[in-house]
């Protein structure tokens, strides 16, 4: 709070990018978490959140006639553009969202503070949700070939590593640790998803410190002892997800690749994805394209090329096929990695098992996914994403680009993911929100010393009671879709509009197809429900859910076919000397949906302190209210 | 002409038919005056073969052959190696591109069979006489001939404007196609101006193209009229008519405007060729806006390079991204979306009405009128409306179908008069269909089938290049026409949006590039595979009718089917 030195500025302008619109004029709040904007000039209270967290970067302008412009931002790829009055408003705004949007310590972030009114034991439970020896189970582990160890229990062999891991059987304590001395940062070779029909494990690494020449006879047992774990096949993969030259520069640094000749029967292959650096400026750019005010189609498609954007995405998609294809049509084992293995490594894991596991498509299964390449794996969100005030070379889009991977998936199978498009944003949105604990810091032994686990909510459990509103309504369950071949020809590859132009609503369909087949899917449920309502006073299986009815309602009511208003936008380039544009309600909403819920949950606060635990579980998970109301 | 003639080679036995996302058959090839057939090989007891292929030949757009002469790399000469038998080894692929761009491969053994085949269908795919088309042979059994030809006169559109003002008439004077050879027999005019005035008005306008109404909006009262340039000339040359007739459309110190779908400059320069644009000064009430769109040659070169590039799976990503900025297909579907919202803008927000013409006023001035009404008037959203809107607003409205049509993307002749007007129309309406999934009836198919039937068709719906040519091939008379066929209950649901639901309002879409993508639906037909894309259309269909049982497509289905439908095709070839 010490931050805040005006909490509340009047006569601020909102201004509207792509509409000649009259800009909104209305209150600015400063509060300990959000920014808060109330449009007064409407009929209708309209509001604008924006998290603290969320923001990326702010801008003063130069001074206009209007006022001092004020130019947000956000990781989830709002821009807001406000114009204040007074320049020494706009300043002391200006420089409290700097503090706010960049804490220094850990403690300050939005997760720790963050308080739901949930029981102890329910948040603990919550954190239970996802187990991820569960999900080796599933995989059969362990088996005769591969153990869960928890030989990492005290980070002696990798830091960045979790307590347990799992490792081949014939691979003994000396050959882990002989191996980790030769892997960057101790990250050795450990299993990441195994293909149960026929034994092709998917493992991940970091680089060899091989330098030009050297070698590490555990290193090579390693590997050879995960080839032997897949009896059926005489060779395995070496992927270096790395351009063959970014791989080479590296032996220089006495790091490298793996050398053929020293490893038996391995076969190496380098996939160039480039490196966090290529990919924050390719994400720069494209953001440059898709701000720029009425750019014509050769503008942007230029932009969009120019970019680079697509084109990162389909190599970290081919990589994704060529390991499912490895193991699935060559039944051989693959081992990837890239530079210190938390990044394209990453990427490239997950997409695989997401292709070759219909488990990973559902619900628990993408959570169990994300938990396991990611988070468990020690993927830098906390760098990556720039929670803390940081070395912003260090921040990089990695995690973008597998959410937007998993959405070109969706395009091209429609019916096979259990959640929808929202579920992906709302991920993304928490990744960036630091609200909930799972994706602070960077790696679990970092989690555990911020008692994360102890001061803070996991996401999962909130998203899973908003199932109703983030699921497929065109899936067709778990065993109508096996592994998944998508085709990687560039057509394929479509741009994100809901993404990257996500707040820019009047680019979107003016109709939402979800939200009417979510609406005809709970009235057939509604149906369904009142046929077998004993069953459903069984408890449920999954830890603390809400009453599916409850959320029902909700998707019902949001979810109308009835045609919105619409109102033309400018054809004609620039203001036309007498064409006007009305504006109407309804149409055009800044707010995102995770805004709309704020919205909501202002409205019903009052209430949630006289509900029983269960109920506030239910009504908190839309989000935190901010402190100072 | 006999089309036996033509052919030089009936049947082939043994030919292979491939074609992208299907398993490869092999047949007999069997060629007739009109279609192209392949029935894979016959069970040993005497049993026909099934169907494989069933091609119109006039949708074939491109032929091309190659030999491989297997016995013209002589192996070294052994003296008992008979010379004969390097002819027999010989054979030939054929490549067919059709103008729904679809591609198919024949293997044919033999090498003058496969010559003969390829200039058969050369020659037969090339017949530019109308009257010797497909359609004047084509006899379905479940139709009648002159069923669906009159499903929209013209008077009943004028009677529902005729409700509500009585500052409009139809007039015949064009019963004769003298006053106006591309206009149809009748059009609606201001009531108060007379049939002499208007005949005077034609001569003064390009190909005697004068202002008619094209829509009413019965919200306000405007009217978007369509002609094509005025004949001002380099010396500025006036029609009083002409002017009378456009004042009469406006009331005293009403404005309208006049969309001129050139640019500033192209409108003067058309003055040294007789042309021009209406000066300020003569019609003081209107005022001119210029939005250029382009047509003719640059529009077909954007289609065929963008055809090009789809068809190119070697392509990098930024290739892909740069071939698609380069061929500018895109962006002539924003600009056309653009000028189409631009015109319903002034009829609907600023309460004016609207002139629109370029130069002839065949094309782009179509595009325009006619895109303008799907956006403006939820009647043009349904299956039937539809079809009264292209009949009205491309076909008894003067489009050349002929000409623009006559060859599509993959053609090697030299470009004539073909450009993809109405493809684009089809295009922007697809988008629109995007941005407004619940507003329109009908769904992709039926845009799909629009646009290849406008290239090549059975039915006599497309053909020639007006009323007046029509008139004289007797088309109405002696063709069945498209809207009989897909009028048909079975047929029609096949077309319909599942998730249609009437919406009264003006639908104003998104031109901003991120809003306007690719249609994938079109240029890969027949490249992506649409397995799940069409199991996914089949469970929104399920979901939204509450149907329990799964309506199962079966794998590339789609394609076998339009390949091998002989289900109406019987014996009428003659």
């Amino acid at each position: 709070m010490e931050h805040i030195t005006t909490p509340k500025v009047e006569n601020v302008k909102l201004l509207d990018r792509y509409t000649n619109r009259k800009a909104a004029n209305g209150t600015l709040y400063l509060t300990a978490t959000h920014l808060i904007y109330v449009d007064a000039s409407s009929e209708v209270r309209k509001e604008t959140w924006i998290l603290h967290h969320h923001i990326a970067s702010v801008e003063k302008l130069p001074l206009t006639t209007a006022g001092c412009p004020l130019l947000i931002h956000c990781k989830n790829f709002h821009v807001a553009h406000f114009v204040i009055g007074q320049e020494r408003d706009c300043h002391e705004v200006y420089t409290s969202l700097l503090k706010l949007s960049q804490p220094v310590k850990p403690e300050e972030l939005y997760a720790f503070s963050y308080n739901p009114k949930m029981s102890k034991d329910n948040r603990e439970i919550g954190w239970k949700l996802i187990d991820l020896k569960v999900d080796y189970q599933r995989m059969g582990i362990p088996n005769d070939y591969w153990e869960i160890t928890d030989v990492n229990k005290d980070y002696e062999v990798c830091n960045t590593y979790p307590p347990e891991i799992v490792v081949p059987r014939a691979a003994n304590k000396a050959t882990v640790i002989g191996s980790s001395r030769f892997r960057s940062r101790g990250r050795i070779p450990v299993l990441s998803y195994l293909y149960k029909e026929n034994n092709a494990a998917i493992c991940r690494c970091s680089q060899p410190l091989s330098g030009f020449s050297a070698r590490c006879l555990e290193d090579e047992q390693m590997l050879q002892a995960i080839r032997e774990a897949n009896p059926g096949c005489a060779f395995m993969y070496v992927v270096d997800t790395r351009p063959k030259l970014n791989a080479m520069a590296n032996r220089a640094a006495g790091k490298g690749y793996e050398n053929e000749d020293n490893y038996d029967n391995i076969r190496f292959k380098f996939i160039g994805i480039e490196n966090i650096h290529v990919m924050r400026n390719s994400l720069q750019k494209l953001l440059e394209v898709c701000e720029t005010k009425s750019p014509s189609m050769s503008d942007f498609l230029t932009g969009l090329e120019n970019s680079g954007w697509l084109r990162h995405i389909k190599a970290v998609m081919d990589a994704g096929v060529f390991l499912a294809k490895a193991v699935k049509d060559e039944n051989a084992s693959v081992l990837v990695h890239c530079s210190d293995g938390w990044d394209r490594t990453a990427q490239v894991c997950s997409l695989a098992s997401l292709l070759l596991d219909p488990f990973y498509r559902t619900f628990k299964g993408f959570m169990v996914l994300i938990e396991k390449e990611w988070i468990a794996m020690g993927h830098k969100f906390s760098h990556r994403c720039g929670h803390l005030d940081g070395d912003p070379k260090e921040v990089s889009p990695v995690f973008t680009q597998f959410i937007e991977c998993v959405w070109q998936l969706m395009q091209q199978f429609p019916c096979t993911f259990e959640f929808n498009e929202r579920f992906l944003l709302e991920i993304h949105d928490h990744v960036y929100s630091c609200q909930f604990g799972n994706f602070l810091g960077t790696c679990h032994k970092e989690r555990e010393d911020l008692k994360i686990f102890e001061k803070t909510h996991s996401l999962w459990p909130f998203l899973l009671q908003k199932k109703q509103e983030l699921r497929n309504p065109l899936y067709k369950g778990f065993t109508a879709y096996k592994e998944l071949q998508p085709n990687t020809l560039p057509f394929s590859f479509q741009f994100w509009c809901g993404m990257y132009n996500r707040f820019d609503k009047g680019m979107h369909p003016k109709q939402c197809v979800l939200d009417h087949l979510l609406s005809c899917m709970s009235q057939k449920m509604k149906l369904e429900d009142n046929a077998s309502e004993l069953e459903n006073k069984l408890p449920f299986l999954d830890g603390p859910l809400p009453s599916e009815a409850c959320s029902l309602s909700k998707v019902g009511s949001a979810a109308s076919k009835t045609p919105m208003l619409n109102t033309p936008q400018d054809y004609e380039g620039e203001p036309p000397p007498v064409l006007t544009n009305g504006i109407s309600v309804g149409n055009i909403d800044v707010m995102s949906d995770v805004d709309q819920k704020n919205k909501e949950n202002l409205c019903n606060h009052q209430d949630l302190h006289d509900l029983n635990d269960t109920n506030v579980l239910d009504s908190e998970a839309r989000e935190g209210e901010p402190q100072c109301h | 002409m006999e089309f036996s003639e033509l052919i030089k080679t009936a049947t082939v036995e043994s030919v292979l038919l491939s074609c992208a996302g299907l398993p490869p058959v092999r047949g007999t090839l069997c060629i007739t005056s009109h279609h192209l057939l392949l029935s894979s090989c016959p069970g040993g007891d005497g049993q026909p073969g099934t169907v494989e292929l069933w091609l119109l030949i006039r949708n074939v757009d491109a032929v091309e052959k190659r030999v491989q002469n297997l016995g013209w790399y002589q192996p070294p000469r052994t003296n008992d190696s008979p010379r004969d038998t390097r002819l027999a080894g010989s054979s030939g692929t054929i490549t067919l591109r059709c103008k729904d761009l679809k591609v198919l491969q024949l293997e044919i053994p033999g090498m003058e069979e496969c010559l003969n085949i390829a200039s058969s269908i050369e020659a037969l795919s090339s017949v530019d006489s109308v009257m010797m088309m497909y359609p004047f042979f084509y006899r379905p059994q479940d139709l009648r001939l002159e069923e669906g030809w009159h499903l929209f006169p013209l008077e009943q559109y004028f009677q529902q404007i005729a409700a509500q003002t009585s500052q409009w008439r139809l007039s015949d004077l064009n019963r004769d196609f003298t006053t106006c050879p591309t206009y149809p027999a009748d059009v609606i005019v201001p009531a108060a101006v007379s049939d002499d005035t208007l005949r005077r008005a034609a001569r003064f306008r390009q190909g005697g193209r004068f202002p008619v109404l094209s829509y009413y909006h019965p919200r306000n009262g405007t009217v978007m009229l369509r002609s094509s340039q005025p004949l001002t000339g380099p010396n500025r040359k006036r029609c009083p008519e002409d002017e009378v007739l456009l004042g009469t459309v406006l009331d005293e110190g009403e404005r309208g405007f006049i969309i001129d779908t050139r640019s500033a400059q192209a409108a003067k320069q058309a003055r040294m060729t007789g042309g021009g644009t209406e000066p300020k000064s003569s019609y003081p009430q209107w005022k001119r806006l210029h939005r250029p769109l382009e047509r003719g040659r640059p529009l077909q070169e954007s289609f065929i390079k963008l055809v090009e590039a789809c068809n190119d799976a070697s392509l990098s990503m930024d290739r892909w991204l740069s071939r698609l900025e380069s061929c500018r297909w895109l962006s002539h579907v924003k600009a056309a979306l653009s000028t189409a919202c631009l015109a319903a803008q002034c009829l609907d927000r600023e309460e004016a009405s609207v002139l629109v013409h370029g130069a002839e006023g065949t094309d782009t001035t179509l595009l325009v009128t006619a895109l303008a009404q799907v956006i403006l008037d939820p009647g043009c959203r349904t299956v039937v409306g539809f079809q009264g809107l292209l009949e009205r607003e491309w076909i008894e409205a003067g489009h050349p179908f002929h000409l623009r049509c006559a060859r599509s993307a993959y053609s090697h002749a030299r470009l004539k008069q073909e450009a993809p007007l109405f493809l684009l129309f089809l295009d922007c309406v697809w988008q629109l269909s995007r941005q407004f999934p619940f507003s329109l009836e009908f769904g992709e198919s039926l845009l799909l089938t629009l646009f290849d039937n406008a290239y090549a068709s059975d039915y006599g719906t497309f053909l020639c290049n007006n009323e007046k040519e029509r008139c004289l091939c007797k088309v109405k008379e002696n063709t069945h026409s498209l809207w009989a066929w897909l009028n048909q209950p079975e047929e029609k649901k096949k077309y319909l949006n599942p998730l249609y639901s009437h919406n009264p309002l003006v639908i104003w879409p998104s031109v901003e590039p991120q809003s306007i993508q690719l249609w994938q639906g079109l240029f890969f037909r027949w490249i992506r595979p649409s397995q799940y894309l069409d199991e996914a259309r089949a469970e929104m269909q399920r979901l939204v009718e509450g149907n329990e049982a799964p309506a199962k497509e079966s794998a590339g289905s789609r394609l076998s089917r339009s390949l091998s439908d002989p289900a109406a095709r019987t014996e009428n070839e003659r």
